[in-house]
């Protein structure tokens, strides 16, 4: 897809190199003069904000490491340090609290975007299959960070996440021993979750070299959802999307800065600044806003088995996807109605959150089993049925083509 | 590498999942360390060596908690009404039926010792506050009476019993 490199450098000690290691080339075929649909617009910029963000979160996390203390009677002295005393601590744990905020955000949009465009659809199944892994790590590598500054959030999130796997029967008690190392969440605890956070961004990271590679088999998808034909339909990559990429990220870091300037702690818990107490519970506890749909899910359901159940398969569910899909076309743009099911498929996923931070009760619960057999039936019996029934609008005939009739 | 498929076995097929067989039992005997290295080490085992609480100082009506193995353990001195209102169940109503004598040691109904950990996702559920005298979890809203079982929110068990005995009338041990 990707051509023939027309890497040639001039400088000596670079021919010297791309003899011995074609890296150069392989930068400029990947960066420079990779192609890329002419029609991506500003939705197509997350994936490299979210690479950006990856950098972000590592170094800023590497810096704090060198900081915090991972033990149960110091993580939390040793985080108000960094807050108090650390030159600069303050601004690198808002950065790394709020950054993960803004990691989740970029990638629910760049989801969503791939979803309305039908970017998971033939040939690029396997890309988005690395995607919903890469998503799988993220709120592991989250859920995991937040519970090291060990406040109350910390204890008790950490507690209620890791008793989901006491759900299984037979296996589960001796499962959540195991993943404590004790006989509740403590010390071992929370030296392993340290070791762990600091482990799954590079696994992260390793993950996102395959995405981008599967990217570069297949290409770009783009709001058209038709394939490239002539070197009409693309423009190298460099300076295009570098500079719309670059602009966006810019745009990207003032929402981000704004966060981490003026509302650091917006998205956070008051509790998590009250010292771990194994003995007192919150009197309300919630997960981190961008686990919050999947909370809604897994109290939705009475039985403490079938929540946990369908509180993984609602992500597992994703992977499946692009066989879930039975349409051929795969831009919303062409699919009248897949558009307004796509859009009430976004709302339901929004109220999911609004209700995973209510109490479970009452007329919440009610709505929030409604929801959760809505977001199900998206997957099993929308989709499915959509391709079948659906009349689809015709495609352009090219990409340059839908360009410029637009334009007309 | 060219392969040529034979009907016929040869020493070097032998060799093959002979060494194939060796490598992989050195895998998995491998695993077993690096697995069994989160489960308690030995200090914590150590730490949950068995407890005793007295029980003179616990006025009647009065809920203590006691930690073993990290674990709270709610001892409850029930009152009379507490005790009544815990045996005149319906014990096939309930979602996890156990009878009141099933909860307590005999000739010690007064004294009621238990895990207190919501069966829920772990929560401490806290004394005297439901609706049925109990405990009641914050967490996710389980209520449970006070004989510790499980009468109403998502939790499917009662409230687990810990291994005690009593060493005499005001004395027990946990573990």
């Amino acid at each position: 897809m990707s051509g023939h490199s027309t890497y040639q450098p001039q400088n000596p000690v670079l021919q010297w190199l791309e003899k011995r290691l074609p890296i150069g080339g392989l930068i400029h075929s990947s960066f420079v003069a990779y192609p890329t649909p002419r029609n991506l617009n500003y939705w197509w910029t997350f994936g490299g904000i979210l690479s950006f963000m990856l950098g972000v979160q590592i170094i800023t996390g590497i810096v704090l490491a060198m900081h915090y203390t991972p033990h149960v009677d110091l993580a939390f002295k040793s985080v108000e340090g960094i807050m108090r005393d650390v030159n600069y601590g303050w601004l690198l744990r808002y950065l790394h609290s709020n950054g993960a905020s803004m990691f989740f955000i970029a990638v629910y949009i760049h989801i969503f975007r791939g979803m309305y465009y039908g970017s998971y659809k033939e040939p690029r199944e396997v890309l988005w299959i690395l995607g919903v892994i890469i998503y799988l790590l993220m709120m592991a590598t989250g859920f995991l960070g937040y519970t090291l500054p060990w406040g109350q959030m910390s204890f008790w999130g950490a507690t209620v996440i890791t008793n989901f796997f006491s759900a299984f029967p037979g296996i589960g008690e001796p499962l959540v021993t195991w993943l404590w190392g004790g006989y509740a969440v403590g010390n071992p605890t929370l030296n392993r979750f340290y070791s762990l956070h600091y482990l799954l961004p590079f696994v992260i990271a390793g993950v996102v070299v395959l995405h981008v590679w599967a990217l570069h088999v297949v290409g770009q998808n783009n709001p058209a959802g038709i394939e490239p034909k002539s070197d009409k339909d693309s423009v190298p990559f460099t300076p295009y999307a570098t500079v719309k990429d670059g602009f966006m990220m810019v745009c990207f870091c003032l929402f981000f800065a704004w966060f981490a300037f003026y509302i650091p702690n917006y998205l956070g818990h008051a509790d998590n600044y009250i010292p771990a107490n194994p003995a007192v519970t919150p009197a309300h506890i919630v997960p981190e806003w961008y686990y919050l749909p999947f909370y809604a899910i897994l109290r939705a359901i009475p039985d403490k088995l079938l929540g946990v159940l369908a509180l993984f398969g609602s992500i597992i569910i994703l992977a499946f996807l692009p066989w879930l899909d039975t349409s051929k076309v795969r831009s919303a743009r062409y699919r009248p109605l897949y558009r307004q099911f796509f859009w009430v498929f976004v709302v339901v996923c929004v109220l999911l959150g609004w209700l995973g931070a209510k109490p479970a009760e009452g007329i919440y619960t009610l709505i929030a089993q409604v929801l959760t057999a809505y977001y199900f039936a998206h997957f099993i019996i929308i989709l499915p049925l959509l391709g079948i029934f659906e009349k689809t609008k015709p495609l352009p005939n090219s990409i340059s083509e839908s360009v410029l009739s637009a334009k007309a | 590498m060219t392969t040529v498929s034979s009907a016929e076995h040869t020493r070097r097929d032998f060799l093959y999942i002979a060494t194939g067989a060796v490598g992989a039992v050195g895998a998995a005997a491998v695993l077993v360390p690096l697995i069994a290295q989160m489960n308690p080490d030995a200090s914590t085992i150590a730490a949950g060596a068995p407890i005793e609480v007295d029980l003179a100082p616990i006025a009647d009506g009065q809920i203590i908690k006691v930690f073993w193995r990290s674990k709270p353990i709610f001892i409850s001195h029930r009152t009379k009404k507490e005790i009544e209102e815990a045996q005149n169940v319906n014990v096939a109503t309930l979602p996890d039926p156990e009878p009141d004598s099933a909860r307590v040691k005999a000739g010690h109904d007064q004294w009621l010792v238990v895990i207190g950990i919501c069966t829920h996702l772990g929560c401490i559920p806290l004394a005297h506050q439901g609706e049925y005298d109990g405990w009641f979890c914050p967490c996710h809203g389980s209520q449970y009476d006070t004989a510790g079982r499980i009468r109403k929110g998502p939790a499917p068990k009662n409230l687990p019993l810990p291994p005690y005995a009593f060493l005499s009338d005001t004395k027990i041990r946990i573990g």
